[in-house]
Parts: C-alpha cells; sequence; structure tokens
C-alpha cells in the first residue's frame, strides 16, 4: 500500500479468562486501514470479528481484554491507553456506528441536542457554530428539511433516518477513522443502499478510514476495498475485494462464497454449496488450522501445524495449500 | 373441482386488521377516534400443491400475519381462507384434523424451542398431543427417525436445546414441524437468524424433504435472492398488499411493479459487474396512513394522477399478475 496506513493492526489477541480456562476471541490479528479505504470484516458470527471492533475502540466489555499486539492509529498506540485519554480519542479521532441505532441514540434529548453536545465536547467552537455544523451534517447525511427536524426526538424519525442520525453523530468531530458494526444490517434491503452509498461517499470524500464489519457478503462487494475474512478469532483471508470475492483461496471463502444464493445463477433447486458442521466454539478450536475438520481439501499438515497468512498474489491466506512443501 | 388439481390452499379476500386506538378512557376523554391498522388487506392467492410459494417484502409489509392467518394463530378480520377446499373458519370442531395437516417453522430457533426440555420430549410432543404413537417404544421409534431425517443423530434426543448452535436447532424445529406428517409447512423467515453458510445448509434440508415428502411450502422471507432461489412462484408484498405474482424465473426476469423491479435493484451485486445500484428514495410509509391510490406512489417513478387516486387491482399479465396502473396501461 502506499500511502502511510491511518490504522495498524499487529497481532491483536483478545482473551476473556473464565473459571474454566482462558478462551482466546481473537488470535494474531494483523492488518492496517489507509485514509479514504474502506475495508470491510466479515466472518459468521462469532468469528471475532465485533471483539476486534471493539478491541479498536477501547470498548471491549471485562472481563474481555487485549492480551497481546498493538493497536497504532495514525503511528500512535492506542491500547492500553487510560480510558480518560481513550474517551477523548473516541468520538475526536475514531468514530463508531453500531448495528442498531435506537441503542446509540438517546431517546430523552433531540438530535440536535445531542449532535451539539457531541460536537461542543471536541471541536473548539462556541454553541452557534456548533448548530450550524449540527445542521450541514444532517443534511450531509441526507436528511431532508434538516431545520425542521434538529428538534425532533429520535423516535420521531424512520429506521433509516435514525441510522442516518447516528452517522452523522459518528462524523461529528471529523474523526480519521470510523469503525461501522453491521450498519445496515437492522435496516430494509431498500434502505440498505442508502446508507451504504452513504458510507462510501463519506470515506471518498473526507478522505476517512472506514473499518466496516458486517455478516453480509453483498454490502462488502458492494461498499470495501479491500476485505478481511475471519474464522475462530483468526484472520482466513485477506485481500483486495474482488480478488477474494471472486477468486476466493482459502478453502472457507470458497465455501462461504458458495453458500451464498446467487441472483444470476436461476438454476433453482439447485443445491447450494454447503460447508458441512459449523465454526467451532472458542474453547474447543481444533489443533493446527482452526478450519481443518470442516475443509474438503484437509491434509496432514492442517492437522499438526497452524498455518500464518502467506502471500498469494495480492491477497494474504492462510492455508497450508499455498506453502511449498510435502502435501 | 378435481381433489388432485385443487389448490392446497386459497386466500379469497382475506385481511387482517389490528386495533391500534389509544386505551377507551383516552378516546372518551380527548374524542380521540378507533384507529385500525390494515396489516393484511384483500389478499388473494393460491398455494398449489407439492409446490414453493414465496412471499417476500420489507418489514411491516404483512408477510408474517398471512403466514400466522394461515395456521389460524390469528383470526381472519374478512375474507376466508379454504385449505384443501375446506373454509378453515367454518371448521369448529375438526379444525384439530385439518391442523394437523400443516404446521409452521418460526425465525428464531433460540425462541421458540423450550430450553428446559429434552430435545426428544420437544420433538415428541405433537405425537403425544395428536396421540400419534401408541407405546413409548413407538413414540421413541418416531423421534429417532425424525432426528435422522433432519440430519441429526438419534442419540442427540438426549441433548437440551443450549447445547445445538443455531442452524441443528433449526432443525430440531423442522423435526418437530414433520412429526404429524403434515402436507403443508408455513416457514417465516426460516433462515433469516442463520449464518450464510448454514443457511445454505437449512435450505438443502429443506429442498431435500420436500422432494422426499412431497410437502407444500408456504416460505416468507425479506430476502428476495434467497426466494428466488428456493421458490417456484413468489408474491411481493407491500404494506398489506399483494402488489406481484409470478413464476419465480419469470420475476427475476422480467419484474413488472417497480417495487418489484426497485428491490431487485437493491440486492447487492456479488458478481462486481459494476452495475450501478440505484438507491430508491423514501422509505415504506406508516401502515396507519397509508397512501391514497397505490400505495406505494410517493416513491414510484411512474406515477400519475390515476395512481395518486385509484388504487391497482392484481391483474393477470404475461407469467403472472400485477397491480400496478401503468403496467396495465402498458406505460410500463
Amino acid at each position: 500500500m502506499s500511502a502511510a496506513p491511518l490504522l495498524e493492526v499487529k497481532d491483536l489477541r483478545v482473551e476473556f479468562p473464565t473459571r474454566r480456562g482462558t478462551l482466546v476471541a481473537v488470535d494474531g490479528i494483523s492488518f492496517s486501514i489507509a485514509p479514504g479505504e474502506v475495508l470491510g470484516v466479515v466472518g459468521e458470527s462469532g468469528a471475532g470479528k465485533s471483539l476486534t471492533g471493539m478491541a479498536i475502540i477501547g470498548l471491549l466489555e471485562p472481563p474481555g481484554r487485549i492480551a497481546a499486539g498493538e493497536i497504532r492509529l495514525e503511528g500512535e498506540r492506542i491500547d492500553h491507553l487510560p480510558a480518560d485519554r481513550m474517551r477523548r480519542i473516541r468520538g475526536r479521532r475514531i468514530g463508531a456506528i453500531f448495528q442498531d441505532p435506537l441503542t446509540s441514540l438517546n431517546p430523552l434529548y433531540t438530535v440536535g441536542e445531542q449532535l451539539v453536545e457531541t460536537i461542543l465536547t471536541h471541536l473548539e467552537v462556541g454553541h452557534d457554530e456548533a448548530r450550524r455544523r449540527a445542521l450541514r451534517l444532517l443534511a450531509e447525511v441526507g436528511i431532508p428539511a434538516p431545520e425542521a427536524r434538529i428538534d425532533q426526538y429520535p423516535h420521531q424519525f424512520s429506521g433509516g433516518m435514525r441510522q442516518r442520525v447516528v452517522i452523522a453523530l459518528a462524523l461529528c468531530a471529523e474523526p480519521r477513522l470510523i469503525v461501522a458494526d453491521e450498519p445496515t444490517t437492522a435496516l430494509d434491503v431498500s434502505i440498505q443502499a442508502q446508507i451504504i452509498t452513504l458510507l462510501k461517499h463519506l470515506a471518498r470524500e473526507h478522505g476517512t478510514a472506514v473499518m466496516l464489519i458486517t455478516h453480509d457478503m453483498g454490502v462488502i462487494a458492494e461498499t470495501a476495498d479491500r476485505v478481511a475474512v475471519m474464522y475462530a478469532g483468526r484472520l482466513a483471508e485477506l485481500g483486495p475485494v474482488r480478488e477474494v470475492l471472486q477468486r476466493p483461496r482459502h478453502p472457507y471463502t470458497v465455501g462461504l462464497m458458495g453458500s451464498i444464493p446467487k441472483l444470476g445463477a436461476v438454476k433453482r433447486h439447485a443445491r447450494l454449496v454447503q460447508i458441512d458442521g459449523a465454526m467451532p466454539r472458542l474453547n474447543a478450536i481444533p489443533a493446527g488450522c482452526a478450519f481443518n475438520p470442516r475443509c474438503p481439501q484437509r491434509f496432514a499438515r492442517c492437522t499438526a501445524e497452524r498455518p500464518e497468512p502467506l502471500q498469494v498474489g495480492d491477497t494474504r491466506t492462510a492455508c497450508w495449500l499455498y506453502a511449498d512443501g510435502p502435501r | 373441482m378435481d381433489p388432485a388439481s385443487r389448490p392446497l390452499v386459497r386466500l379469497i379476500g382475506a385481511s387482517r386488521d389490528f386495533d391500534v386506538s389509544r386505551p377507551w378512557l383516552n378516546r372518551v376523554l380527548e374524542g380521540a377516534p378507533r384507529r385500525l391498522l390494515r396489516a393484511v388487506d384483500d389478499v388473494s392467492f393460491d398455494v398449489r400443491r407439492g409446490e414453493t410459494l414465496a412471499l417476500v417484502g420489507e418489514s411491516g409489509c404483512g408477510k408474517s400475519t398471512v403466514a400466522r392467518l394461515i395456521v389460524g394463530l390469528y383470526a381472519l378480520s374478512r375474507g376466508r381462507i379454504e385449505f384443501d377446499g375446506l373454509d378453515l373458519a367454518a371448521l369448529e370442531t375438526d379444525a384439530a384434523a385439518l391442523r394437523r395437516r400443516m404446521q409452521m417453522i418460526f425465525q428464531d430457533p433460540y425462541a421458540s424451542l423450550n430450553p428446559r426440555w429434552r430435545v426428544r420430549d420437544i420433538v415428541a410432543e405433537p405425537i403425544r398431543v395428536l396421540r400419534l404413537a401408541d407405546n413409548d417404544a413407538a413414540e421413541g421409534a418416531r423421534v429417532a427417525e425424525l432426528l435422522r431425517q433432519v440430519g441429526l443423530a438419534a442419540e442427540d434426543g438426549e441433548k437440551y436445546p443450549h447445547e445445538f448452535s443455531g442452524g441443528q436447532r433449526q432443525r430440531i424445529s423442522i423435526a418437530r414441524a414433520l412429526c404429524g406428517n403434515p402436507e403443508f409447512l408455513v416457514c417465516d423467515e426460516p433462515t433469516s437468524a442463520l449464518d450464510v453458510s448454514v443457511q445454505a445448509q437449512i435450505l438443502n434440508l429443506m429442498a431435500e424433504l420436500q422432494e422426499r415428502l412431497g410437502l407444500t411450502y408456504l416460505f416468507i422471507s425479506h430476502n428476495l435472492a434467497v426466494v428466488l432461489h428456493i421458490a417456484d412462484r413468489v408474491g411481493v408484498m407491500y404494506l398489506g398488499r399483494v402488489v406481484e405474482l409470478a413464476e419465480a424465473a419469470q420475476l427475476f426476469a422480467t419484474p413488472r411493479h417497480p417495487y418489484t423491479r426497485m428491490l431487485m435493484d437493491a440486492i447487492p451485486d456479488l458478481e462486481m459487474s459494476g452495475k450501478p445500484r440505484t438507491p430508491v428514495a423514501g422509505e415504506v410509509p406508516n401502515p396507519l396512513a397509508p397512501p391514497a391510490g397505490c400505495a406505494f406512489h410517493p416513491r414510484c417513478p411512474h406515477a400519475n394522477a390515476r395512481c395518486r387516486t385509484e388504487r391497482p387491482q392484481l391483474r393477470p399479465v404475461a407469467g403472472g399478475a400485477a397491480a400496478c396502473h401503468a403496467v396495465e396501461e402498458g406505460r410500463l
């Protein structure tokens, strides 16, 4: 990558100590995001994608903790910062968007009050300027007649409009990085398209780096520049989105892509590709490659040795199929 | 009509209103009127024997209410529903016998299984209620057979629901639904709570069971790609009404209703052909105050004066039916 990365995550490990031993929920993840770039992070429930996002914004729920690795924002380490310093970075330099817009908004305050408060907290501006900015933000995220709507309460907005308000809130302090965790999952398809277009536009326009966490490959295909596929807390494959979606290399990505019903293929009632079994629980991750019990191409090395991501063309793939050595 | 060619399920002007008025005292003191939400409004369609008919639409379009009307979880406000030629509402006493022939699978396999029961009891409950087994041995054998049929092991019956993943739980729900050898399964978003790879397993299983047992499905989903994969025919719903009904292949090749076209355009493009996605302005209007005329007209690029005043009826078009003035007039 040419531009210096805005976010750099190196060998991140997130653990949950429990009475029956320590669970490793995120295990040695490394990636970076450049300014203006959208990195998609996909995986099925429990793959560790949301926890990776939470670790970056410093909102891991105890007893979850970052056990190893580094997170750097514009070169500065932000893992293990004291809570008050992290709080200032969150909102100012990192914006967060979550799945359910209702839980991100305070029902007792108008959206204008919430926007103005956030702006005043993070930027050195007066109240009037803050309100002008709030109006401009609402207009930018596509809320019609912002002057009329700024003094309304969240319940007076529809689901799609609420998510736009949440995005406006995340943008308040012109953050360098936005972590969006399933921002379109709670929305209907027609609204989804609107929000995706908006996110993409904002990344381009403001040079904001976006980490887009989702289980929906379709959203990734439309929005992301690069995509990271996670499985059982580990990185399976990372590369340019076109490459990973059209020429997946890791057998898990191949299975995942095949299991999505496709519109073009109107060979109906044809069986979908299915990956048998389910993702292992965190307390029963198999030795070697975490995917090996479900992998159709498994060989001896897969059950013995854990694969590290290997450079294959433009992508990094954690799979022994692409390593030299005995099969 | 010849029983074999008679549709298995037939809805004739089925409607369901929900009373969402303020409480009585408020109405008296504030003079607030009664308010009715028309969740399902004059819906008619047939489900043919052995086919999969899918209903698709965004949240609040009434698709789940239709499912619940058919299995009798809601009562009809107007219209009628026939099962195998018999009016469901008129069958007070024989209802149980008829209901055995249809079963429902729900969206959330975490909420639809009793966490304190063993799986074998969950699956055996309908057998006991419907008195389908003569003794414990027969019941046990039937439970084992059902579990195997959905890809689980007979020994899994000894476990509790929390020991299973989402996909396996949905298999248990299917096993329970298959207990009384039903002919008709109503599936309300059966894969929406599941990850895609697990969704593929369940869709494959449903297709296999349909072939093996000759089942008829009503499949409810908001996901048009899934629906086009599994269904023979598709009904598109918007604000309580069916706006288009067509063969799945036909619907995919030539969607007629502007709303169907919009749904198609909104499906993310996995092939990355660079086809520009046309985001549609606006959202589904408040169902308490639906727009006059065609409910879709405020969002429709083809709406004219007639669309704003006159409600379009579902009329046959090549390969299906659509409720759209523009299609009828040949403007579209």
